[in-house]
This record gives structure tokens, sequence and C-alpha cells, in this order.
């Protein structure tokens, strides 16, 4: 019995040895920064930065192979408390992007083509002739930006429509990824002009489309200042860099640009529901 | 007596619309939309531009790699415009606009009589891939390929595919009663071309006159024997037919040749006889066009390039409470949205249904009944697929063998929640190529 005891007694400690030993030979060096860095980050773990989680952009950042401001969902505060920890100045940031549609055509605009009856979303129905939009551009409507969006910043309006609510939204991009129109585009916080439409048809072929469609007229590159907004195939495209007045807007015959704040909910009602 | 593969379903056929209708030859419309790619596998290019004379055979797209085909303008004529159409397989694609000039003149060296009996194997092979001859049944396989077995799968079978399993779809049958010398002659070359001695006409039991009128064409031809099929789809897979023929399974993810065999429409034999009898290209098919929404039913033998609404209209026009046009059958067609979409090489059919007659899909949850399991000809688990399709789960359909899947419809069929099942599987396939494809 004794000896019974002793014996495992003895292989206990003799195990128990063994593994002090390793932990000694094989530690593996862990940062404690990076601990810290991830206690600062989000934890969405939504991959915007590129790593597949928080713990590996935290990793990346104390091993200064990344740079404090690489969470584009944390922004400016999360960048601040990462340089305290890494002794990094954060000298500002750039500014805050927000995802935003680029279609105003809902269903009391926008013509259908066919009824779509079959799995309710975007990428299926876009296989069939490219969606149920007689506008092949234009926002499909059943919400694969919104099951894509990790923080619930994307709604489908009851007219069939995504909206972005910025307040909500962190820029992360992972919508664009999942739009299989890829019109959802990320835009400057804070700018109040902007052209919600992103079909190339020309104007004819717009126009019969959807009614506020843009038809290529020209008429805000011409009121806007110089390089502020372009023509791309029929389109006219923003440059959010410049500054561009309200007034422009009232140029546009079809009511295509749009006024209001992408840091305010655009006036809209917005709707729950849509993944 | 053959036919007995794993699953399948009993639809109702609805044959007897258009089955009793000789084929009718359809007289050159206003105009032609042709698509410049009119096959599965790597897209056609485009040789004209708008504005261009063409004559009737003259190429108009060249195949864009091996596992491609070139097409040709179905008449003579000036091309008004290019752009993109909707087409009968869903998409909207590129297509030339021809404006026939009325000559419907050939290129020269189309529609010149050969002896056939000295070609060889490689010039048979060379015709079949010149004159742009894909699967005729509807998938619209490039036939060359087909034709191009490795050295290490010697094929000893040949099967004509005159099974037509799809519900309401008649030309193929036609074909079988009107053109059976020139189907068997056709067959002869394929099988010239592949080395092969044995050769079965595969007929569904539906069509005794087909089957009677092969068996009375293939006494005295070597090799060749008729095969009654039980009626079942889908029995006119091809997988399926050959395992019904020899028992031989086509391993997954293979093809046909693994087993030894070589599968060809009936039709697209037809397509072989002309191109290397007469030196005429692929240009027209026979298209059934029936339904209780078409006034006229019957098989109509059509330029590629026929839109719908001028074939329809041949055919007495549509009934006003018609609510779906399907090119194709009902169990694998595509609906159409727009009367623009035009034959192309595939388009074995026209179905034109009434609103009672088309099924809507619900979006219900599964409720793991397991008829799908029962009726899956490929004996994968429709209901497992489609919940990981459901959830995005991609890698798991792959994993669970949805490239297996023949998209045939018996498990929608049979579905009592009416799930969009075989939507869910085209979803999970392209997910499937389109990683693979970023992953290089």
């Amino acid at each position: 019995m004794l000896t019974a005891v002793i014996a495992l007694a003895g292989l206990g400690l003799l195990g128990s040895l063994g593994l002090a030993i390793a932990a000694r030979v094989f530690a593996v060096e862990t940062d404690p920064r990076a601990e810290e860095i991830e206690e600062v980050l989000p934890g969405a773990n939504c991959g915007a930065c590129g790593k597949p989680g928080c713990f590996d952009l935290a990793r990346e950042i104390a091993r200064g192979n990344a740079d404090i401001d690489a969470c584009p969902v944390g922004g400016e505060k999360a960048a601040k408390a990462i340089g305290k920890i890494m002794g990094i100045d954060f000298s500002g940031g750039g500014e805050r992007y927000v995802a935003l549609v680029l279609c105003a055509g809902d269903n009391k605009e926008a013509l259908k083509k066919y009824q779509y009856n079959g799995i309710y979303d975007c990428v299926s129905v876009d296989m069939f002739f490219g969606g149920d939009k007689a506008c092949s551009y234009g926002c499909l409507g059943l919400g694969t930006c919104a099951g894509a969006c990790p923080f619930g910043a994307i709604d489908i309006l009851p007219e069939g429509i995504a909206k972005v609510d910025s307040d909500k939204c962190t820029g992360c991009g992972k919508c664009i990824e999942a739009c299989p129109k890829g019109i959802i585009k990320l835009v400057p916080a804070g700018r109040n002009v902007h052209i919600l439409c992103s079909s190339h048809d020309k104007g004819a072929a717009a126009k019969k489309k959807c009614r506020v469609a843009c038809i290529g007229c020209q008429k805000c590159v011409k009121a806007a200042p110089e390089g502020a907004i372009h023509m791309d195939d029929f389109l006219a495209v923003i440059n959010y860099d410049a500054e561009i007045p309200e007034s422009v807007a009232g140029e546009c015959p079809m009511g295509t640009i749009k006024v209001f704040k992408t840091e305010d909910s655009a006036g809209q009602e917005t709707a729950g529901g849509g993944s | 007596m053959a036919g007995g593969f794993f699953g399948g379903v009993h639809p109702e056929y609805n044959k007897e619309l258009s089955r009793g209708k000789s084929i009718r030859v359809m007289p050159l419309p206003e105009q032609l939309t042709v698509y410049f790619s009119q096959n599965l596998g790597a897209p056609s290019n485009a040789v004209v531009k708008k504005g261009e004379e063409v004559k009737k055979g003259q190429v108009i797209a060249q195949p864009g790699g091996f596992v491609s085909t070139p097409v040709h303008s179905p008449t003579s004529g000036k091309i008004k415009s290019t752009g993109f159409y909707p087409s009968p397989v869903g998409t909207l694609m590129e297509a030339a606009v021809i404006i026939p000039d009325g000559r419907d003149e050939w290129e020269e060296g189309c529609d010149r009589e050969r002896d056939t009996a000295g070609l060889t194997s490689d010039e048979i092979k060379d015709i079949v891939k010149e004159a742009g001859i894909v699967g005729m049944g509807g998938a619209t396989f490039p036939t060359h390929v087909k034709l191009s077995p490795p050295e290490d799968k010697p094929i000893d079978i040949l099967i004509l595919n005159g099974a037509e399993c799809e519900p309401y779809l008649t030309s193929d049958h036609r074909l079988m009663l009107e053109k059976t010398e020139e189907i068997l002659e056709g067959a002869s070359l394929f099988a010239r071309a592949i080395n092969v001695k044995n050769i079965v006409v595969a007929i569904e039991k539906n069509k005794p006159g087909a089957i009677e009128k092969m068996r009375e064409a293939v006494e005295g031809r070597d090799g060749f024997s008729v095969e009654p099929m039980e009626v079942i789809y889908p029995q006119g897979a091809e997988k399926q037919l050959i395992y019904s023929i020899t028992g031989r399974k086509v391993p997954a993810g293979g093809l046909p040749m693994e087993a030894g065999a070589l599968v060809q429409n009936v039709g697209t034999c037809l397509a072989a006889f002309e191109a290397a009898r007469l030196s005429r290209p692929l240009i027209q098919r026979v298209v059934a066009v029936t339904g209780s929404g078409i006034k006229n039913p019957g098989n109509v033998l059509a330029r590629v390039g026929t839109s719908f609404r001028d074939i329809i209209d041949f055919c007495g026009g549509m009934t006003d409470d018609t609510a779906k046009v399907i090119s194709g059958g009902p169990m694998m067609g595509v609906s159409q949205y727009s009367l623009d979409s035009a034959v192309n090489k595939g388009t074995s059919g026209i179905v034109l249904l009434k609103a009672d007659e088309v099924a809507q899909f619900e979006n219900e949850p599964c409720i793991r009944c397991g008829r799908c399991l029962v009726v899956c000809p490929m004996k994968l688990n429709p209901s497992a697929l489609s919940i990981f399709a459901e959830r995005m789960r991609y890698e798991e359909t792959g994993e669970h063998g949805v490239a297996d899947c023949i998209e045939c419809g018996s498990c929608a069929y049979v579905c009592p929640s009416k799930r969009p099942l075989v939507q869910h599987f085209k979803r999970a396939k392209a997910e499937i190529r389109n990683r693979s494809k970023k992953a290089g």
C-alpha cells in the first residue's frame, strides 16, 4: 500500500518536474502590449484591417508590423489609446469614412423587369438575368449587404432599397464585398452632396428604367467647381475631395443629386429587418 | 429493357400537345439575334462589327479556347447592331442583330455535297469542330471535346440519347420519326471518329413510334441496336443513361468517357450529318413550342437567333392568360422575362404555362422528410446541401458533393416545403467556382 502511494507520488513529481522544465525551455514570448492593444480594439473580429481577427492585428501592431491606426473600425479613439501603449504619438488620422449606397431607385422610382420568386438574396437574384430590376446597375434591395454588416448599420427600407446608418457604420467595407452590384462606396463622413446613381446606361435608356437615374446630361458638371464632378461612361461621379455647393443639386433635372450629411440619417425613416 | 438507376420522379409528361405535329420550317424572320457565345465552357469571341455584311454560314464568333465553339451567321444580311440581350440561359449576353437580306446566300465553301465514306477520324473531328456543333439536348457542351478522349480512356459504346425525358418536349421525338436515316448516318460518323463498334439508340417507351421506326432503320446496320428505356425522369441525363444501359457508374466529378461511354443527343447526330455530308454549319434546330399557353403547339425548325416572339407568333400566338414562358422544359428550363430572348443552339423547346400550372417557391424551412434523398438520381442529400447553402457554408456543400448535382430538379419537384433547392445548388456551385478562382 505504502509503496503504491510513494510510487504514484514519485511519478507525479517526475511528471510535474518535466512540465516545469518544458515550460522554461519551450516558453513562447508573448508581448504584454499585444494583450493591452487587444483590450482597446473593438473585438468585432470583422476583418476590415485585413487580418483574421482583432488579436492578430494587436500582435502585428505590438511587433511594429502594423500601424497604430490600422483598425478602421476603432478609428481615432482606438489609435490614440494604442499610441499610448506603444509610446507613439498619434498625430491625428485621416477622415472617418462611411459606406454609402449609390442608388436611389427604390420600388417607387425604378421599374422591375420580372416578378422574382426564389431565394431572397441579392447574389441569387443577380445570377438570374442580373436581377429583377430593369436597371442592371441598381440596388436589388434583398439585404445581402445588411447580412454582411457586423455592426447592424444597414437597413433595408420598406421601399426595397439598402440604406446605411452612418452613426453605426465603421467603414469596415464588408458590405462593399458583399454587394453583387458593387454600388457601395466608402465616402468621407460629413459630406453633404451625393449623386445616388450607378447606372452607365445612356440617358434615354436609364430614364426608361428609373425615374431618379443619372441621364448623363452634365448640368451638374458645369455647375460644380472645376474637377468636382466628372463623367464616367454616361454617369456623373463626385470627387469627394472637392467642396461642392448644395446649389448643384438643384441643377439636376432627375433629382439624382441628394443633399444630406452622411453624418446624420438623411432625414429618412429607417426600417428594421432586412437581412 | 433498361432503366434502373437510383431515384427519379414521374412528372406529368404532357407530350400529347405537340407529339403528333410534324416539324414545320419557319420562314426567315425580319431580324435575328445571334449570341456570340453558345456553348458550355469558354466563351467565343466576336469577329464581326456593326454594319458588316455577312453570308449564311460565315463565322461571326471564334472559339475562345479548346472547350469552345465557333458561331455562324444563320442567314445572309447585314449586322444592324451588337449589344447585350436577354439569353435563354438566364443571363444578359452579347449578340449581333442581323437583318436578313432575303437572299439566304451561303458562304463560299458551305452547302456542298461531300462523300463521307472516306473521312478519317481526325477529319470528322475537325468538321464537327468547325461546324460549331454542341450537345443539342440543352447542355450545349462542345461535341468535338467529347470526341477527343484521352488515350488511356478507351470508349467501347456510343449511346444515342433519344430518351427525351423532360416533360412537354417533343423535338427529339419528331427528329427520330422524320430524320431517322440522317441521325444514324451522323451516329456512324461519331462511331468512326472514336472507333466504336457498339451503338445503342436509347428511347423512352412512351415513344413507341420512334422505337419502331428506329428498329426498322437499324436493321442491316452493323453494331446498331435500339434499347427501349423505362419512362422515368431524368432517364435522359447522361450519367443515368449510361448506368441504365451498361450498368457502369461514372465516377463522381468524372466524365462519361471514364465509364468508357459516349452519349450524343439525336439532334447532335443530325447536325453532324449535315456538317459532314452537306458542309453546313449548325445554324438551325428543331424547337418544340408547347404548353397550355400556346394557341397552336408544334415543332418548329427555326434558325438560331429567331426571337421567342417570332416563334410564338408563328405558332398562333399565346393565350391572354399565359403566365410563364420557359426556355427548355419545366424541370430544367429557365423562365424568360422577355420575348426578345432568341433561340440558341441548345433551345430544345419553349413552354408556355398558365398561372395555375406555375409552382411558387415558398422558402419554408426544411422539415427533413427525406423525400429528396429518395429521388435524387445522384444519391446526394439535397436537404443537407440546401441547409448549408442557406447558411452560406459553401465549403460544406462542396464536401457533400454539390458539384455532382445535375440540376435535374427532382428534389424541388417532390419538396413539400417548396424550397428553391436547385437555385441553392446553382448558387453554391457558383460560389465554389468564384472562390477557387480567387485562390488562383
